[in-house]
């Protein structure tokens, strides 16, 4: 006689359901772990005593934050020959491009008045154009270094949901982004000195004189953290889909006239522009760097250029840290 | 429609008692196509110590409700507590409570299985040292040990499942979380996995458990919510859901010979209080209860009795899909 207790009703069923009372849960050791391997299945006393054995946890923000950043590290030091790379890239083209190639086939490049009051100075082009050129490392990195992550972070899988669930409030985490893209931006900017200091034609060296190392290092850590605040912004409110865009619409704009290649105070010829460009954080972030490390070629007020660097890094630091949370947060 | 809710009477105050509990717990999404009422009006109260199960189809509104109480899904609407602490207003102490795998592989991609659980632990504030020993530990016993310098990215899905069980663990959460752990995995892994899970409920680890496998629920849980359409549409263990539900089991004996006429309206069983009805139908003779406490045997002996001889015997359970049946009147959709 065959006894059999399963839940589909009738007396011989090809399969036997489980139920709370009769399931049986086959031990997977036991059965070869078919598709898995014996080897790599769990053992149920080690995780038993994961329990008992648990160091006590006593997490503060400080240690919290300080593993997120130390993760950062991790992750940039294994892609450090791409990082590497992306960073010393552009500064290297320009400088070989403006400061080397142009000056050797004796182009006639003119940087208009302020040029020309360059020339009379005796100031080569390459001087006009390291602080221009930090400027843009400091956009494109920093923007580069808090948007890229977002788009895996907030794809579909949103392995964000990670380090949201880590012991700090969500804001924290996002100025822990920031921070983090900030640093990449310090960095890739820092780039730019050796760069040109190297890559040039003969005579056309960089005349860079650090008149004021405090008002310099105030201009290269809050234009680096303010463009990794716009780029967590604007990787928050854009579709994860379309980040590209930014680069073309901000990124592209925003350097182009960025008073990259020029001072702002060149632009007097086309005054509309010159007012225009007022708009653009990166005109602040060059002409700081201008008054820092070549204040012989003048310079916007640095009134204006402290207000716009440390305001916009407030107000864009805020603006990111709500629109990040409401990304993360549902 | 009346809310029906999970919530055990005079247990006090919520906030105090349960490991996790919730009052109303509603969430609509507003999108530019109609607002979404994804959890409408969901109460629980899950104590300490408990392996809870919310049943229901995809859509139903169980990985929103988790997320909810893990917050990070922002209620519309309602109040949750977890360990204690609510889920809107405390959300840093939640998080430092609970322990959560979601459905989809959050794993952090750009770093090693080692590194994933190194980080966590340090996220938690265990120091580099103490935290790379609790990686070395958690490794071992979930079977990981020779994929420990593989980037998370380069496991199979069953490895990254326990990785992420793993994960979070890390830091001896009060609460584990699970959204369908189990979704997308081999028979097999899915065994390991309910395995590692029932060892953790032995030692006393309160786990909420999403699941769309019916299996999966009557199988680890010792209470389970059936939820649909952003509702729980009934709560308990699963007895208390299937006699709920109206549900019998039914005990079947299949004899050698023709079941004599009259000998299921001679054998008395109807009378029996939990038997609802007793059929002979050709070979075999049927009982349908709702306490089939013995029935078995003596369905052998009747039979035996009249000189029939046994050929097999069924003690069918009534099932969470026959419950589901009733409660909704519709077949599970998983």
């Amino acid at each position: 006689m065959a006894v059999n207790l399963r839940g589909d009703g009738s007396p011989t069923p090809p399969t036997a359901r489980p139920t709370a009372k009769t399931a049986v849960i086959p031990d997977a050791r036991a059965n070869g772990a078919a598709g898995t391997g014996a080897a790599d299945a769990p053992v149920p006393e080690a995780v038993a005593a994961l329990i008992t054995d648990a160091p006590v946890p006593h997490p503060t923000l400080l240690k919290t934050f300080g593993a997120m950043m130390a993760r950062e590290f991790r992750v940039l030091g294994r892609n450090a020959p791409s990082t590497f790379i992306r960073a010393v890239m552009q500064p290297l083209l320009f400088a070989f491009v403006f400061a080397y190639v142009l000056p050797k086939i004796g182009s006639g490049f003119s940087t208009g008045s302020a040029g020309a009051g360059a020339n009379a100075t005796g100031v080569s082009f390459a001087t006009i154009l390291v602080p221009g050129l930090m400027g843009s490392m400091f956009l494109m990195q920093g923007m580069f270094g808090t948007t890229m992550p977002l788009v895996m972070e907030f794809s579909w899988q949103r392995t964000i949901e990670d380090r949201a669930l880590a012991p700090v409030p969500i804001r924290v985490l996002a100025v822990q982004k920031i921070t983090a893209g900030a640093i990449q931006a310090f960095i890739g900017a820092a780039i730019v000195f050796p760069v040109v200091y190297w890559v040039h034609a003969p005579g056309q060296g960089p005349h860079v004189h650090v008149s004021n190392w405090f008002l310099l290092l105030v201009v290269m850590v809050f234009a680096s953290t303010l463009t990794a605040a716009m780029g967590l912004w604007l990787g928050t409110v854009v579709d994860p889909r379309k980040i590209q865009m930014i680069f073309a619409v901000v990124l592209l704009p925003a350097t182009m006239l960025g008073c990259v290649y020029y001072p702002w105070s060149a632009l007097h010829v086309i005054r509309w522009l010159q007012i225009l460009v007022l708009i653009n954080p990166m005109v602040y972030m060059t002409e700081g760097l201008r008054a820092a490390l070549t204040p012989q070629l003048g310079h916007m007020a640095l009134w204006a250029i402290l207000l716009v660097l440390v305001g916009g890094t407030f107000v864009f630091g805020a603006l990111a840290a709500r629109t990040f949370r409401n990304r993360v947060v549902n | 429609m009346t809310t029906i809710t999970a919530r055990s009477a005079g247990q006090g105050s919520p906030a105090a008692s349960a490991a996790i509990a919730t009052e109303d717990l509603r969430k609509t999404y507003k999108s530019s196509r109609g607002d979404v009422e994804a959890v409408r009006g969901i109460g629980l109260d899950i104590p300490q110590g408990e392996f809870f199960g919310l049943l229901g189809p995809n859509g139903a509104g169980k990985s929103t409700t988790i997320g909810m109480l893990t917050t990070l899904v922002a209620p519309t609407g309602g109040r949750a507590w977890v360990a204690g602490h609510d889920v809107t207003r405390d959300t840093v102490a939640v998080k430092r409570r609970i322990g959560v795998v979601t459905q989809n592989n959050t794993l952090d991609m750009q770093l090693t299985v080692a590194e994933n659980l190194e980080y966590r632990s340090r996220f938690f504030g265990l120091p580099k040292a103490v935290a790379a020993r609790r990686a070395a530990q958690l490794i071992e016993a979930f079977g990981l040990g020779d994929r420990k310098n593989a980037m998370a990215d380069q496991l199979s899905g069953g490895q990254a499942r326990r990785l992420m069980i793993a994960r979070a663990l890390v830091h001896q959460p009060d609460v584990l979380f699970l959204d369908e752990p189990t979704a997308g995995l081999d028979p097999q892994t899915r065994v390991n996995l309910w395995e590692i899970l029932r060892v953790l409920h032995s030692r006393g680890q309160t786990i909420l458990l999403t699941t769309h496998y019916m299996e999966e629920a009557e199988a680890l849980c010792d209470r389970i919510a059936v939820v649909d359409h952003g509702r729980v549409l009934a709560e308990g263990t699963l007895d208390q859901l299937l006699a709920d539900s109206g549900a019998q089991t039914v005990v079947t004996v299949r004899f050698e010979e023709q079941v004599p006429d009259g000998l299921d309206e001679e054998s008395g069983l109807a009378g029996r209080p939990g038997v609802g009805r007793v059929e002979a139908d050709g070979d075999q003779l049927r009982v349908f209860a709702s306490d089939s406490e013995g029935l078995l045997g003596d369905l052998i002996g009747l039979g035996t009795k009249c000189g029939l001889h046994v050929r097999d015997a069924v003690q069918a359970k009534p099932s969470l899909e026959t419950a589901f049946l009733a409660l909704t009147g519709r077949e599970y959709r998983e």
